[in-house]
């Protein structure tokens, strides 16, 4: 890619740093040369978060249907998945898939909801209640 | 406490801490594309089994690590790397590096760290930065891929550090030891033995999902991926292939542009041994990694749907995988002068 190619389409990222890109000089020497974005990454970003905002959204509906608990939510919300969560949380994969229903959910003791809330970056009060706030 | 440290901005967070944290030994001398080269770091690897955001794992670098580790043995520089269980102890030994002078490299994920835009904030553990000082409560940061150096507060590096899933940090963190200066004639060797070793990655691997049969292998699976997938997932696939290829930390078209850049680097070091045309080579790859990209992109916009396209997108693959054996053959069929 030569120096002059290197796209300058405003990112988000380049909103708060521009991005270090390798490319040619007139005399075909590389050079270091900074890019605010790319509208084909740009757009490949929009793709990830349209399907994740997506999940959110069928991931709420299963909770507000009481087919699920909150933890899907907030788990779809997070990004992760039973694996991350059972990282973060030290519960084990199967309990888990136990506490996704919402009358097991709804039984949890303080202490475990704790866990999760820690997890997901939230307080007890907004797990139950499926609040979130902008961060 | 402060550390005398200069901030340099880099394409990649591994290869840009390595070169940072070797710039005192090497006087400068060790830049980015070759700390990329010297740590063997091109690659490809396609693991459709493990899903990474929803999406199969693919590379273009090689192994979280083995940058760093790869380019300080090559240059015979001996390399102190520790994880911890507390989350006390990984901070106490980090100040006390700090209050001895040296600046410390950190493995983190970047789910919470707070100075990435919330946009590129994935629970991807496997990034690298470098804490050369604390004021107050607030680390100094030097994150490679930032034009500017940053801070964390005690608890969001804490975060960072231990945050959990694949390849958790658990604390981990590493430096040289500083040993002297490094001569051309060690760096002359490393180069050899970087490119050597590259080689290997991308032609000698078994199998068909890493190097350059990777390479071909997605190509050939993407034609196959509008029928079995659906429009919508493979769509989706192609999003995460050219974000993976062309996010920053890449250097643009996966990485094949650092490489450029470090053979003709390596080229000053070992002249006649025709480096700069195997240079362009990966040049031209890297631009046709980029050209696949928009056809990609018309793909997962929607602009452009059908069999032909994705048939266009994988034989673009398919191309660069043969440009790149050829280029790989010639690397390893050079006699070194």
């Amino acid at each position: 890619m030569k120096k002059e190619n290197v796209p300058q389409d405003l990112s988000s990222l380049g909103k708060i740093t521009k991005e270090v890109c390798y490319a040619t000089d007139s005399s075909g020497k590389y050079v270091k040369e900074l890019s605010a974005g790319w509208e084909v990454k740009i757009n490949a970003l929009d793709v990830a978060w349209d399907d994740i905002k997506g999940r959110i959204a069928r991931a709420k509906e299963q909770v507000l249907n009481k087919v699920a608990s909150p933890l899907l939510f907030f788990m779809e919300y997070r990004l992760m998945d039973i694996s991350i969560l059972s990282d973060y949380t030290g519960f084990w994969k199967w309990q888990i898939k136990r506490h996704l229903k919402p009358d097991v959910f709804n039984n949890l003791p303080e202490k475990k909801l704790k866990k999760y809330a820690e997890a997901f970056n939230v307080t007890i009060e907004d797990l139950k209640t499926m609040t979130v706030h902008e961060d | 406490m402060k550390i005398d440290f200069q901030h340099v901005q880099s394409a990649h967070c591994e290869s840009g801490v390595t070169s940072s944290l070797l710039r005192k030994n090497s006087g400068n001398k060790i830049t980015e594309p070759l700390a990329f080269g010297i740590g063997a770091g091109l690659f490809f690897v396609y693991v459709p089994l493990i899903k990474i955001n929803n999406g199969p794992a693919i590379a273009f670098r090689t192994f979280p690590g083995l940058i760093f580790k790869r380019t300080c043995e090559a240059l015979g520089i001996p390399v102190i790397r520790k994880k911890f269980s507390s989350k006390e102890q990984a901070e106490a030994f980090l100040v006390e590096r700090l209050n001895e002078g040296t600046p410390v490299g950190c493995q983190v994920g970047v789910y919470y760290l707070s100075y990435f835009p919330k946009e590129y904030r994935f629970h991807f553990n496997a990034h690298n930065l470098i804490v050369y000082g604390k004021e107050e409560d607030n680390f100094l940061i030097s994150d490679p891929v930032m034009e500017n150096a940053t801070m964390l507060t005690t608890y969001e590096l804490e975060r960072v550090r231990f945050a959990k899933g694949a390849l958790a940090p658990r604390g981990q963190l590493y430096y040289p030891q500083n040993d002297g200066a490094i001569t051309d004639e060690q760096i002359k060797k490393a180069i050899i033995k970087g490119i050597k070793k590259n080689v290997h990655m991308m032609l000698q691997i078994p199998g068909w999902f890493a190097g350059v049969a990777g390479i071909k292998h997605t190509g050939k699976k993407i034609k196959m991926w509008r029928d079995k997938l659906g429009l919508h997932k493979a769509g989706l696939y192609l999003a995460q292939l050219v974000r993976m290829q062309e996010e920053i930390g890449t250097g643009g078209g996966g990485f094949r542009y650092i490489y450029a850049a470090f053979l003709q680097e390596a080229d000053a070091y070992l002249p006649n041994n025709g480096l700069l045309e195997i240079s362009n080579i990966f040049t031209q790859s890297g631009d046709l990694w980029r050209t696949a990209a928009v056809q990609a992109a018309g793909i997962y916009k929607g602009r452009i749907s059908s069999q032909a396209d994705f048939n266009i997108m994988g034989d673009y693959l398919i191309e660069i995988a043969e440009l790149e054996k050829n280029a790989f053959k010639a690397l390893k069929g050079i006699k070194w002068q």
